[in-house]
Formats: C-alpha cells, structure tokens, sequence
C-alpha cells in the first residue's frame, strides 16, 4: 500500500518482520494470499505442486510484515507466516543505512 | 529482487492451524477458492485466542459443503442428518451443559430444511454458537436454488433466474430471539475472528452469518467469475454497520452487503430460566442436571 | 372364563444374563439410581408406567413432541424430572426430539424420546442415523389406528413393520411389545438395557389400549432393578477408535466432553469414524450395524410359550391382541380344538428359530393383529411353506372379538 503522508516517529517505529512459510502441496492455486498481502511480498509462481496447481511464491525477500493475513485468509491452511529475526535485523540495517547512519 | 521458492519442505505440522485439524484428513474436498477453509481457520484461531479448553468444544455439521466442517476440526464432533444440527446440539447440550457447543454449517442446512430448528432454538435462548455461512446456494448436491439466494440470481433449479425472495438471515435471528448477532464476509479475516472470540466467550443464542464465495456452483452459474472475483466483489461492497436495524441487512443480487455486529446482549438462557424457575417453584426439591451430564453410573 | 392375573414379577434374572455377551463385555448390570424409582405399588396407566420404567432405567433426558395416545409419557416425565435431575424439552417437532436424544445419548446420558405412528414416520431419519452411529436410545410408539392421521385416539398396531424397516437402508433394530401397565414399566427398562448393550435404537411397541389402560403397577425398591449402564471406554484418547470392534461386538463408546475428541457421521464410515466412500467401507460398516444384533439374536429374542406341546395350531400374539386372544383361545380349546400360545415380548429381531421348529410339528398359526397382517407375513416367511399363516385382522379402533379368533382357530385345525 502507498501512504500518501510520511508520519513524524518514522525514525522509532520498528516494523516487525517475518518469513513466509508455504505448504506446496496443499495450496490449490487459489490466489488470495498473492491479492491480499499488504506488502505485495508473493505471486504465483509457475511451478506445479502434486496436484497441478500452481502454488505462490515470495518476490520481495525481507518485506513480510509477519501480519498473518495470508495466514488467516487461506482457505486450504496452506500458508501462514512467522516472526523472522534474521529479517528484522536486515532490515533495521537497511533502514539505518539509508537514514544515513552508520 | 530474488524470485526462488524456499529452499526447504514446510511440513504442514508447523502451520498453526493444526492442533485444531484433523491433519490425516487433509487436503479438504472444498474447492479452489471456495470461502469455507478461510472461516475454519478464523474459528479455530479464535479459539486458540480464548485459550477454552478443547476438550469440552463440540461442533456439529449438518449436510452440505459446509456440513464437512465438522470432519475436519479436531474436537467432539458430529455430522448429524440435512438440517437437524441445532436440534443434535440442544441435545449435547441439555445432555451436558458444561459443554460449549458450536454449530457450524450452511445455508441451505440451516435456514433451509432447519429453518423450523433454528428459528425455535433462537425463541428458547438456548446456549449455542451458531455459525451460517452463506453462499447463496446448495453447493454440494450441484448449485440448487437455497432460501438465502438472491432474487433473480441462477441456479440449476432456477435455470431462468430466482424470482423468490430470500430471507435476511440477521433479521430472522434477531426477531426469533437471538442474543448476539452478527454478519461479516470471508474476506473480513480480524474482524470475523473477532467476532468469534467475542461470540465464543458469550452465553445465549449467538449467530454469526458469513458470506463465502462458492466458486463452483453460485459464481460459475452467475457468471461470476471465481471465488477471487467474488472476494473482490465483497472488498468493494461490503458496508460496515454495526447497529443497523436488522431490516435493512438484506441482499440483493450484486447488491451490497451490509456487514457488522447488529446485536449484542445479554438475557438468560434456556437453561438459566430453566433453573431459575425450577428453584422458586420447587424450592429444595428441585435437582439439577449437574454439568458432566445425567446419572451415567458404574 | 375368570382372567388370569397378570402381575409381573422382576427382570427375568435369566434372560438378562443372556444378554451379556460370554466375553463379559456388554457391561456389567448396576442397581438403579434410587432417584428414580418410585417403589411401591401403583395404580398407573401403561403410558405412566412407561414413563415410570425409563426414571427408573437411568433415562434423565427426553425431548419430544406431543401426539396422542402418547403424551400421557412424556406428561408424567415432565413432572417427575426436576426431582431427579433429568431434563426434558418439548421439541417444536418430532424430527427435532430424535435429533436431540441422538445427540444427548452421545454426551453419555440416557435418552428417549416417546411418539405415535405419524410422529414415528417423521422421525425415522434420525432412527437411521442412531442406528449408523450406532447410538443407544430409546423411543416409545404408542400405536394407533393408521394410516396418516388415522384414528389419534383409538387402538393400532399397524407400525409393526416399520419399526423394522421404517428408515431407508440396512440396520437392525430391536423391539418389544408390552401388554400391560406392569410389563410398560419392566419393559422399557429391559429396552434401555438392550439399548445399552446392543448400541442400537430399541423401540417399545406399545399401543392405545395398553398406555391408556389402568392397572396394578409393582415397583420394585431400587436396589432390586438392574440397569445396564453406559460402558465408556477405557483406552485413552490417543488410542481410541470410535469404532473399532476389539474383539467384541460394538464399539467401546467415549462421551462427548471427556476428551476423546472424537468423530461420527451418518456418511458411510471406517473404524476412525471417519467417512470413506467406498464399496469396501459400506460392506463392512454396514454388515456390521446389521449383524451386531442378527447374529446375536438368540440372546435378545424373548417369548412366552403356552400349550404348544402337540398343539394344532398355534396363535402367534403380541400387545393388547395377546390379552383379547386369550378369550378366543379359550373357546376354540373348549371346542376341541388342540391350540398353543407363542407370546412374542421381543418382536424384533422375530424369534425365527422357534417358527421353523413349530412349524414342523403344527397344521398352522394364527395371527391376530389390529393391521392387515403384519407380523403374520414374518410367521409366513419362517413357516416356509410347512404350516399354514392365517391372519386375523382387524384394521383398527378397537380390539377383536374373540369370536373371530376362536372361528379361525378352528378353521386351522380343519
């Protein structure tokens, strides 16, 4: 999503972080997970599970807010999201690096 | 930008749906994009969220897509005939009152064929959860015309389009008596689960109808698209009215829909005027069926 | 001709150890919950006394529906149950009642549910579904003249054959019909036993003229009935199949609420309970629910034989139609003819064996009903051919004149 207003504590807010975590072969390509995340983070990937459909995969590394919604809104309980240390860290430097802290 | 899959097996054990599903039973038989997976796993969260002990949640189905809900959650559960859920709950639940019943199953078995059950159960107050979800359509006998389908709306036995009205289920609920009710949509994830967790943690008569898209049956027959064209629909029609006079709550066909928690209070329950009654007509006389249940003895 | 008295005694001791199976596993009999049972010597109507034999039995949860003749149940229930902890719920119809005493039955409590021929056609869905399920239960038909609304208040006892095949599908049931005040009171408690032990639906086939006739009722102190009570598994949960023999001839049950997290379907289902759509799966779920009491019918089967020793002919009689006969046996015996009784108690499962053996030795049976010949075509299926089955039937509103059994009594002798 695109805010159209940059909010003054930009500079303290710690955004959480998470890895998403994909069931193949349980997904039946139903695309809710892809149309819904609020950080654009999946699409569908071309590969085929078991059954033939085509499950999602992540496109933006690092931007999973860990916010469950593909989570809660998979109907086949084939994704879901946890939080990710390693992400957040990569992130917070990411995030100091380009505020132009050391 | 990496594009690869992940590199490791997810086993479907680390999901955190699974203390609540019966894991030797997946994959269900709903379909791709159908809404129902979506409601479990909001129901199952709100449970886990309430911390209630699992093992005194029963949940009955009736027959129809929805009715295999049942099958699938890991609690006492019970797959009872078309359209006498509710009267098998009554039935768990007079028979032990300690447990927390939930009925969760569809339109066409509750409102339909168990439109007797549902609007007496609501006139007696009697403690149950109660979760509709609707898609407009009986799905799994092949997309016949339900008592929820929307005017002129198509059906396999109304090929030319519905001209019967349906009903507006909150408003039926509400006028037989229920004490919380409550209507949202598939795609409204937080808030559904919200009401649930609210739901599971009331007494009474508490309903909650949700919108799912049926992919197969209601949208492929109205040209509808597919379950995501339905979500999206519901994205950009779905009104937010808590309090809204229960009147106004009805569908029409593409309409939008109005969504929102219409009633929230408390009155006692079946059980709660049962025994109230009893002690001030029978005083000391009167025995109570204890909550595990009737005289089982060894 | 002075009637003989008809007091029952007790359980027949013998008969209910028949009905625990030799692996000791149809669970064990216990005294009754004095709560229930009000000793003493009544003057109750068969429907009272009903009522009074399920209290007694261990029954705390009924849901119904009213219909004459048989509210007079559910009416003395209504009335007694706070006393003792029971509840009952007047339903809003009579699918609802047997959905609700399925459902009840599964939460361990012991559950009934009373009606009359139009309310027992609508309930036999749920009959089908207590039988899939195998879930013991107890539902009472007081008949009446039939079909449809028939004759609300007057005598029938033409739902014979429904009892047995009523819901769609293979299963078995078990019936017994009682023919006074004081065997509906012994009775009903014997159908909760059998309910029990057999996990099936057991009806109690009464009729108008039996639930609305008063008489002597004896009951017993407490201590002195024996229930079977609901046997629960001993497996914990993580071993636990919902319906998995072990070497016995039902399932171990586990209540809901206990745990077990259980599930069961009216589908087509394995052993997990679980529903599994396939031939395999049908033959084996359904030879089951079928043979469980088929194969045991010896135990279950019950009847009270009287003169058959040489006898010609030999009346086959249940319910109120065995009282009435008793008259017209009389008077065909007075006349020369040499005519035994075969009393069936246990309708269902049909004590087969006996026919076939009986059938040998006598030129026919009688079979009195008030329907248009019901129980005679299963005397007629097991006679084969070796002895005749002459109906006697009266269609319903009111009990035969004995005349007419006596005159086809003789006629069979000829």
């Amino acid at each position: 999503m695109k805010y159209w207003r940059k909010p003054l504590d930009i500079d303290q807010v710690k955004v959480p972080r998470g890895e998403v975590r994909i069931i193949a072969d349980r997904c039946k390509g139903c695309a809710f997970c892809v149309e819904y995340c609020p950080k654009d983070v999946l699409a569908m990937s071309d590969k085929f599970n078991r059954k033939g459909y085509h499950p999602p995969m992540v496109v933006k590394t690092g931007e999973c807010v860990n916010c469950n919604l593909c989570e809660m809104i998979c109907p086949d309980f084939a994704i879901f999201s946890v939080e990710s240390v390693e992400n957040a860290a990569a992130a917070e430097h990411t995030a100091a690096a380009q505020r132009g802290v050391a | 930008m990496s594009t690869q899959l992940q590199e490791r097996e997810v086993m479907a054990e680390e999901h955190p749906i699974a203390p609540f599903i019966r894991m030797d039973r997946m994959p269900h038989i709903w379909c791709p994009t159908c809404g129902i997976g979506t409601v479990v796993k909001c129901y199952a969260t709100a449970l886990g969220e309430t911390g209630v002990d699992l093992n005194k949640v029963a949940i009955v189905s009736g027959i129809g897509c929805t009715g295999r809900v049942a099958g699938y959650m890991k609690l006492d559960g019970f797959h009872a005939t078309h359209g006498r859920a509710i009267p098998f709950a009554t039935g768990l639940k007079l028979g032990r009152p300690e447990l927390l019943v939930t009925v969760f199953s569809g339109d066409g078995d509750l409102a339909g064929i168990g439109g007797n059950h549902l609007i007496h159960t609501a006139r007696r107050n009697m403690d149950l959860l109660i979760i509709l979800v609707n898609n407009f359509i009986y799905g799994m006998t092949g997309g016949q015309n339900a008592a929820t389908t929307p005017l002129t709306a198509k059906s396999s036995t109304m090929p030319f389009g519905n001209f019967e009205r349906p009903f507006n289920l909150p408003h039926l609920a509400a006028s037989c008596g229920a004490t919380y009710v409550a209507r949202w949509t598939s795609l409204h994830i937080r808030r559904l689960t919200k009401a649930f967790k609210e739901a599971i943690q009331r007494k009474g008569f508490r309903f909650i109808e949700v919108i799912a898209p049926c992919s197969t049956l209601y949208a492929r027959l109205n040209k509808l698209g597919s379950g995501l064209d339905l979500m999206r629909f519901y994205h950009d029609n779905a009104e937010i009215r808590h309090h809204v006079d229960t009147r106004e709550a009805g569908i029409d066909f593409q309409s939008k829909i109005i969504c929102g928690k219409f009633l929230d209070e408390e009155r006692p329950t079946y059980l709660d005027m049962m025994h109230d009654h009893y002690k001030k007509i029978l005083g000391d006389k009167y025995v109570r069926m204890p909550p595990e249940g009737g005289w089982l003895h060894e | 001709m002075r009637p003989r008295p008809n007091i029952r005694r007790l359980r027949n001791a013998e008969w209910l150890d028949r009905l625990r199976p030799s692996s000791g596993e149809g669970g064990s009999q216990v005294r009754a919950d004095p709560a229930g049972v009000l000793t003493g010597i009544h003057y109750l109507d068969g429907d009272f006394a009903c009522g009074e034999g399920a209290m007694a039995a261990g029954c705390r949860f009924v849901a119904g529906y009213p219909i004459t003749p048989s509210t007079e149940v559910v009416e003395r229930i209504a009335r007694r149950f706070p006393r003792m902890g029971g509840i009952f719920i007047q339903m809003e119809d009579e699918m609802a009642s047997m959905a609700a005493v399925v459902g009840a039955s599964w939460t361990g409590t012991k559950s009934m549910t009373v009606t009359s021929g139009p309310g027992f056609s609508l309930m036999m869905e749920n009959i089908g579904l207590a039988a899939m399920m195998e879930t013991p239960c107890v539902v009472v038909n007081v008949q009446r003249g039939g079909p449809s609304t028939g004759l609300p208040t007057m005598v029938g006892q033409a739902d014979m054959m429904q009892a047995r095949w009523g819901s769609h599908g293979d299963y078995s049931i078990i019936a017994i019909s009682p023919r006074s005040p004081q065997e509906a009171f012994d009775f009903t408690i014997d159908a909760f036993n059998l309910s029990e032990v057999y996990r099936v639906p057991v009806f109690v086939m009464m009729d108008e003229c039996v639930g609305h006739m008063t008489e002597k009722v004896v009951i017993p102190p407490a201590d002195k009935i024996e229930v079977v009570p609901r046997k629960l598994t001993s497996k914990p949960p993580e071993e636990y199949l919902p319906y998995k023999l072990n070497g016995g001839f039902v399932p171990e049950f586990a209540r809901a609420g206990d745990g077990y997290k259980f599930h069961t379907t009216g589908l087509t289902h394995d052993e997990r309970g679980y529903p599994v759509m396939s031939a395999e799966c049908q033959e084996q779920c359904v030879r089951h629910i079928v043979e469980k009491v088929r194969l045991n019918a010896d135990k279950i089967v019950r009847f009270e034989e009287e003169h058959t020793k040489g006898a010609d002919v030999v009346a086959v009689t249940y319910g109120i139609t065995s009282r009435v006969a008793r008259m017209g046996i009389e008077l065909a015996r007075a006349a020369g003819v040499k005519v035994g009784v075969l009393r069936l108690i246990v309708v269902w499962p049909f004590p087969e064996k006996r026919i076939r053996q009986l059938a040998d030795k006598v030129k026919a049976f009688v079979v009195p009903e008030i329907n248009y010949g019901q129980m005679v075509l299963e005397v007629e299926r097991c006679a084969a051919g070796k002895a005749g089955a002459i109906p006697v039937p009266h269609l319903g509103g009111g009990v035969h004149d004995p005349n007419d059994i006596c005159k086809a009594i003789v006629e069979a002798a000829k």
